[in-house]
């Protein structure tokens, strides 16, 4: 059985100008494996991910057929049953991590905290847990970050810092939003490498929501094209490059390539026909 | 470039577009889409609705009054409210309270419109210099803010009043001399910000002087934020006059000015408690309307929710 | 000729304990019609290299010419912003959030002494692949493109030689770069420019540059050819490493 299942989902703005659907009947599932959702920006990737759980904020209206986890429709829990499904079964890591953590408390506090709302133990024994967490997290001195504050910390140790506040909880689900697009290309990596790790070791179920092509069909095992709120195409990460929507083959080419230089670049021609074909649905 | 309107294009449609044809187009469907935000806030729309009420009443007074507010008549003095012909009754001189009320609301206005010239456009110009000059012009300017501040707001009033002599230019004055440092403050605050912002760079490297940067670029921006917080501010403005008035050193007598008429009434308060409590009930309503209105604009001008 | 001659540029900021140096000793020259990348990671110095030429860092020291003119520290004439002129990284913030775009390009010209300005403004959008119906927007009511196109049109406004780019497709889409980059190279040819562009992004400074220096914490590490980058053949350590984890990203 698939961890989570979306069926026909919808998330609706209204405006001046009448509703707005930002996503517009997506239906997928997620197995134990690194799906990636990718698209521009105003495609529905992010609503996608936030609807999920639950975090659009008002007007904006959620709605779907169902969104099963374990059997469980979680449009019809109420508020605080879905805060402890967002804080135990499905977390979330976001693009800035500066903007995540809370600037006057220490990240040891914070982590500790995180562990300690969730866990019924000692605080030794969540100070312990946490400065595993963060060597899990390949930082190598857990105990001066302990005792740093948000402010002292790099991009890409920011975001190794909020991936283990995340995983603390041993969800079974993680949806990481565009979590490497603030760092360098070289912290990039080690940062995937990072989530890679732990998704495999703990078999959990992974979303990564990106604008980057190339990221996600090296990183993913499955691959969700979105365009203006639907998906437009599926498949195999590895073989993405040979995708065959023209959006996906339109914004594949448009990228600059080291090894294939040419005078100008291609540009994509947008047809009104991808916006209005129905939705592919994203099952394997 | 035409503002012609295609036929069967309505104002409305022509007013919410996203794309202008002309300078006067784009200024106007900027307010009107700005209006319409401000329309949605009933609260606002409230206290919109009070002041304008109370600008026509200063306009039509002559016509609206049903006495001369001046005129004694110390046969019918202290007349309670709902007397024949004095509807909010007559204070201890025989005046026609209601009369008294409607000429004071052009004095309130008076005093309201004047402060609201002079206090914010002096915080704007010493704010906007200091934030964007920085470093000695920057220090020396807030000190001087500083100084002003750390006076309490009506004891700084009364020595101004008392060195310039009682009246009610002589309060406005004082009261805009003790109002303007905060918006000094604001509007440094708001520069910081502005000046390290990549459109600034951007007019810099045109080769745009500080003059101009500060005049067009920092001031429309700053704008906003100060005529959010006078109108809040109004209401203490307006206490602040009335408080002036109340102990003597703002209008005079025989002036209708609305604190004065409360200092009038404090002697009677006991047994002819609405001599002083209507005007104060008119200083309660103008306060409370400014800042209704004040709350509305700061969601529809606050730059930093534009454009989202 | 040399359009642009840096030699033994330093820049900090801050004095005392207090101080960081951002660029150490950095040198290069930019020949005329050249274009030529700076590539580095975040806090490289890159983009500090070019707020030290166009006067928005003002400590600096060693020797910056522009067509031969040497600068000196941070006020710069006319004749300066007339020959250099800049894009900055975010469209979102480089325009004036109250300004229409009528209003930010008939400043510009008006700035440069330019007569006839309604003109002007129709043949800059047009430049820019944007025409006359944009001209009376205001920034949110526009994409992240087509403000990145109004910000070239302003750079252009003053019909400047060169034209300093800060990563300026950083803030867009695939699809959206593709477009503004093939209109920065049109732009190239037509007004025959010469670019300094700034990235992190190895493959857009290959599609638009000749060559590229290399930075790595304040110095340059390397310079070299972009033919050098597409062989791979390049010789400093940091230089490798960036080119793979590029490759492999």
């Amino acid at each position: 059985m698939s961890l989570l299942e979306v069926e026909n989902l919808w998330v609706r703005f209204p405006t001046r100008q009448g509703i707005f659907d930002a996503v517009r009947g997506v239906s997928f599932n997620l197995n134990r494996e690194r799906l990636g959702i990718v698209g521009e920006s105003g495609s529905g990737k992010s609503m996608t991910g936030r609807a999920i759980l639950r975090l659009i904020r008002k007007p904006g209206i959620v709605e779907a057929d169902h969104i099963n986890l374990e059997g469980r429709n979680l449009l019809d829990l109420s508020e605080p049953e879905m805060r402890k499904v967002r804080g135990q079964q499905i977390s979330m890591v976001m693009q800035d991590p500066k903007f995540s953590l809370n600037p006057v408390m220490t990240i040891g506090d914070q982590i500790m905290e995180a562990y300690l709302l969730h866990n019924d133990t000692t605080k030794a024994q969540a100070r312990a847990k946490s400065i595993a967490m963060l060597e899990a997290v390949s930082i190598r001195n857990p105990e001066r970050v302990m005792r740093a504050y948000p402010h002292e910390m790099s991009g890409g140790m920011g975001q190794r810092i909020m991936i283990a506040m995340m995983l603390i909880p041993d969800p079974q689900i993680l949806i990481a939003d565009e979590p490497t697009s603030a760092l360098d290309v070289s912290v990039q990596r080690q940062v995937l490498d990072i989530m890679d790790g732990l998704v495999k070791e703990r078999g959990m179920g992974l979303i990564f929501i990106s604008h980057d092509l190339n990221l996600v069909s090296e990183f993913c095992d499955r691959v969700l094209i979105m365009y203006a709120g639907r998906i437009v195409e599926v498949c195999d990460a590895d073989k993405l490059h040979e995708a065959t929507h023209p959006y996906t083959r339109g914004l594949l080419n448009s990228l600059p390539r080291l090894d294939q230089p040419k005078a100008r670049l291609e540009v994509l021609t947008r047809d009104d026909s991808w916006a209005q074909s129905k939705s592919v649905r994203g099952h394997s | 470039m035409s503002d012609a309107t295609a036929p069967g294009q309505s104002w409305r449609d022509w007013l919410l577009t996203d794309a202008p044809t002309s300078r006067r187009h784009a200024r106007l469907a900027n307010l009107y889409q700005g209006w319409l935000k401000l329309r949605a806030n009933s609260m606002a729309m409230f206290g919109l609705g009070i002041l304008v009420f109370l600008l026509l009443v200063a306009l039509l007074a002559p016509v609206l009054a049903p006495h001369d507010p001046f005129q004694q008549d110390l046969a019918n003095r202290l007349l309670p409210i709902g007397a024949e012909n004095h509807l909010l009754g007559t204070d201890s001189l025989g005046r026609d309270i209601l009369s008294r009320l409607i000429y004071g609301s052009r004095i309130t206005l008076y005093i309201v419109a004047l402060v609201a010239l002079i206090a914010p456009v002096a915080g704007l110009l010493v704010g906007t210099v200091a934030g964007y000059a920085g470093g000695w012009t920057d220090t020396v300017l807030m000190r001087i803010t500083d100084i002003f501040l750390a006076f309490p707001r009506l004891v700084l009033a009364l020595a101004f009043v008392a060195a310039l002599g009682a009246g009610i230019e002589n309060a406005v004055l004082a009261i805009s001399l003790t109002a303007w440092p905060p918006y000094a403050r604001i509007a440094r605050a708001e520069t910081l910000t502005i000046r390290s912002a990549d459109y600034i760079s951007a007019i810099r490297l045109q080769g745009a002087g500080p003059l101009r940067i500060i005049t067009k670029h920092i001031w429309p921006l700053c704008i906003s934020s100060l005529i959010v917080r006078v109108t809040l501010d109004m209401a203490g403005i307006i206490l602040a006059a009335a408080g002036l008035g109340f102990l003597g050193l703002g209008a005079q007598p025989p002036s209708p000015e609305w604190g004065a008429m409360i200092s009038e009434g404090r002697r009677f308060i006991l047994d002819h408690w609405w001599v002083a409590t209507v005007p104060g009930l008119a200083i309660f309503t103008v306060s409370l309307a400014f800042n209704l209105l004040g709350d509305g604009l700061r969601d529809v001008l606050d730059p930093k929710d534009s454009g989202q | 000729m040399t359009a642009l001659s840096i030699k033994d540029l330093n820049v900090w900021f801050g004095h005392d304990h207090d101080r960081v140096d951002a660029v150490k000793g950095a040198a290069f020259d930019v020949r005329q019609g050249e274009s030529f990348g700076l590539v580095g990671e975040s806090g490289s110095g890159k983009s500090t290299i070019l707020k030290a030429i166009t006067g928005l860092a003002p400590t600096w020291s060693g020797e910056i010419r522009v067509e031969g003119q040497a600068l000196q520290g941070a006020t710069r004439d006319r004749a300066f912003y007339k020959t250099v002129q800049m894009v900055f990284q975010d469209p979102y913030a480089s325009l004036h959030p109250r300004h229409t775009v009528d209003q930010v390009l008939s400043e510009t010209l008006y700035l440069h002494g330019f007569g006839d300005i309604d003109a002007h403004v129709m043949r800059l959008l047009d430049d820019v692949g944007l025409g006359g119906k944009f001209r009376f927007r205001y920034p949110h009511q526009l994409s992240g493109g087509q403000r990145q196109r109004v910000a070239v049109a302003r750079a252009l406004a003053g019909e400047p030689d060169i034209l300093f780019l800060d990563e300026p497709t950083s803030a867009l889409d695939v699809s959206v770069q593709a477009e503004i980059l093939n209109l920065l190279t049109d732009l190239r040819q037509e007004h025959s420019l010469t670019y300094l562009m700034v990235s992190h992004d190895l493959p857009v400074i290959g599609h638009m540059c000749d060559r590229l220096a290399v930075m790595k914490d304040g110095e340059i590490v390397e310079i070299m050819q972009t033919e050098d980058l597409r062989q791979g053949t390049a010789k400093h350590a940091y230089s490798q490493a960036l080119l793979a984890a590029s490759a492999a990203a």
